[in-house]
């Protein structure tokens, strides 16, 4: 099988990953490791994962995004997941995963305002934004 | 099989025979009901119905077997009709049953053996309640799929969401949350936020009489649910009892903004998305 | 209940859980089943699929698409001759792991279904029957 990989956008200072495929397991590690590898690399101080095009988000990949939050933190940048979809979010909570830590917005428009809004806060001082 | 085939070819012989006889039985019934289905439309269905059976018997009497099929989908159809006319099961499984009559009357003439006469009234008596048990069966099931259906669009009808504001809604439930209709409730209410894009939802609930754990929980779900796809939740309208309910149930609300009236909560949803309504000066009356 | 369809297939490689849940959306789709139903049975699917390569070190999943009346349904029976679940008990509770995955695999999908039920030998392997009906 050739080796698949889900694309990293830069923009600004911020990474955008649009999942646009079945995610299988293989491909969900490949993206954690690119991801912090750009985080670094790009100097960037926040990631916006799109998943409006997931079908089904298992305890698989939710556990995957909720890493690649915690390690982006660790490495100074937020993530926000955007886009999930209404029934994939109703079967998400059935299962008991209710993605603590990871911040949430509709679409990638709100999202990037709300990376710019906690960038802003913690230019003037304010530290670590919580929800 | 010897039986079948003879069972066939007499049908087959006798067609007009035994269509008028079982026409002028199902007339002279007392089951008939002409308010619901014109004299007409019977002898059609009766003369499609025998026809389809005579050339089906000459398959065998398994009604499962393909050759088969063409009377199965007759009594489908029939079945779907006599249920949008308003037949009761019996009277429905009666249109079949009712053809015993006649058509015993025709292996009794042709069948002159009396072992043979008993052994093909008895292949025609199950053959004739398999199939009148089937249509019953299909009746019952039409009848099924109309209450299911009625159930979803009466669903669908009681839950409206409204847009108040930019990137606010609210959902005004009211009456009884069971878990049939709290899921229809979620989904639209989550459907809508991604359509309208609204930031955040108001669930009032001042119309609803009670809330046991299980509505409670839901209720839950559904600003958990709204929250990972990032939309806030704030739940109005609880009253005073139903507050101590939820504290008596041991629901944990305290992860959710809850609001005494749908007013407290528009005004914090205002507020959130940075918008604001203020009062003018003097209030102007309608011209 | 009459069963529409019945088909095996293998679950073998982490490719195969994909086409696992490409299957059952296939099929819960063929029963018309609503979006939020589709979701809900094919990711309990991609749990038990893991579960049985993971755990069960690879089997097969029966599929079946069921009728009852006006209702209709998808079953799936995940099958393994992997070491067996020791605490059946304990392997049903929230939070419980073995693996790699965050413990919700047994218990958050019973949660998905409306069927649910398991049998598990030690050194024999394990079964799981799930169902869903719209």
């Amino acid at each position: 099988m050739t080796m698949e990989r889900i694309p990293i956008l830069k923009m600004g200072s911020f990474l955008l990953v649009t999942v646009q495929v079945d995610m299988h397991d293989r491909l969900a590690m490949t993206l954690q490791d690119d991801l912090t590898g750009r985080i670094v690399k790009d100097r960037a101080h926040g990631v916006l994962i799109d998943i409006s095009s997931l079908e089904i988000v298992d305890s698989f990949i939710g556990r995957m995004i909720g890493n690649i939050a915690s390690m982006a933190r660790v490495l100074d940048a937020e993530t926000v997941v955007v886009g999930m979809r209404p029934a994939v979010a109703i079967t998400l909570v059935e299962l008991g995963l209710s993605l603590p830590g990871v911040r949430t917005a509709l679409n990638v428009d709100k999202g990037v305002e709300m990376l710019k809004g906690s960038i802003e806060d913690r230019a003037r001082g304010n530290g670590h934004v919580a929800r | 099989m010897v039986n079948q085939n003879k069972l066939a070819e007499s049908v087959r012989t006798q067609q007009e025979v035994i269509l008028k006889d079982w026409v002028a039985f199902q007339l002279a019934a007392t089951s008939l009901r002409r308010d619901l289905m014109k004299e007409s439309e019977l002898r059609d269905q009766s003369r499609e119905f025998l026809s389809l059976f005579a050339q089906a018997l000459h398959g065998g009497s398994d009604i499962g077997d393909p050759s088969w099929k063409p009377v199965r989908d007759f009594l489908a159809q029939t079945a779907r009709s006599r249920v949008a006319q308003g037949f009761t099961p019996s009277e429905t499984a009666m249109f079949i049953f009712s053809l015993k009559q006649s058509l015993f009357d025709v292996i009794r003439t042709t069948v002159k053996d009396p072992k043979e006469l008993v052994t093909d009234m008895w292949a025609a008596t199950v053959l004739l309640d398999k199939l009148g048990l089937q249509i019953m069966e299909l009746h019952q099931q039409n009848r099924e799929e109309v209450i299911h259906r009625q159930q979803e669009e009466l669903l669908e009808l009681s839950t409206p969401v409204v847009q108040l504001f930019d990137n606010i809604l609210a959902l005004p439930l009211i009456g009884t949350l069971d878990s049939a209709r709290t899921q229809i409730v979620m989904e639209n209410l989550l459907q809508r936020i991604v359509e309208t894009g609204a930031m955040i939802a108001i669930i009032d609930i001042t119309g609803v009489p009670t809330v046991d754990t299980l509505v409670a929980q839901h209720l839950l779900k559904t600003v958990a649910a709204a929250r990972l796809m990032g939309a806030d939740c704030i739940i109005s309208g609880i009253r005073p009892q139903i507050a101590q309910t939820i504290v008596h149930l041991g629901v944990d609300l305290s992860e959710v903004t809850t609001k005494a009236t749908l007013a407290d909560a528009f005004t914090i949803a205002l507020q959130r998305t940075g918008a604001s309504i203020m009062k003018s000066a003097v209030a102007r009356p309608k011209e | 209940m009459v069963t529409l369809r019945d088909e095996t297939f293998p679950i073998r490689s982490s490719d195969d859980i994909v086409k696992v849940r490409q299957i059952t959306r296939e099929w819960a789709l063929m029963q018309a089943f609503s979006l939020v139903d589709q979701t809900k049975i094919v990711t309990a699917a991609s749990e038990l699929a893991r579960n049985t390569l993971e755990h069960g070190r690879g089997g097969e999943v029966r599929v079946q698409a069921l009728q009852a009346g006006a209702r209709r349904g998808v079953r799936l029976t995940f099958v393994d001759q992997g070491p067996g679940i020791p605490d059946l008990d304990k392997a049903l509770r929230d939070g419980f792991t073995t693996g790699n995955g965050m413990g919700l695999g047994l218990s958050g999908s019973r949660r998905l279904v409306n069927d649910f039920d398991i049998h598990s030998e030690v050194d024999k392997g394990t079964t799981v029957m799930i169902a869903r009906w719209k």
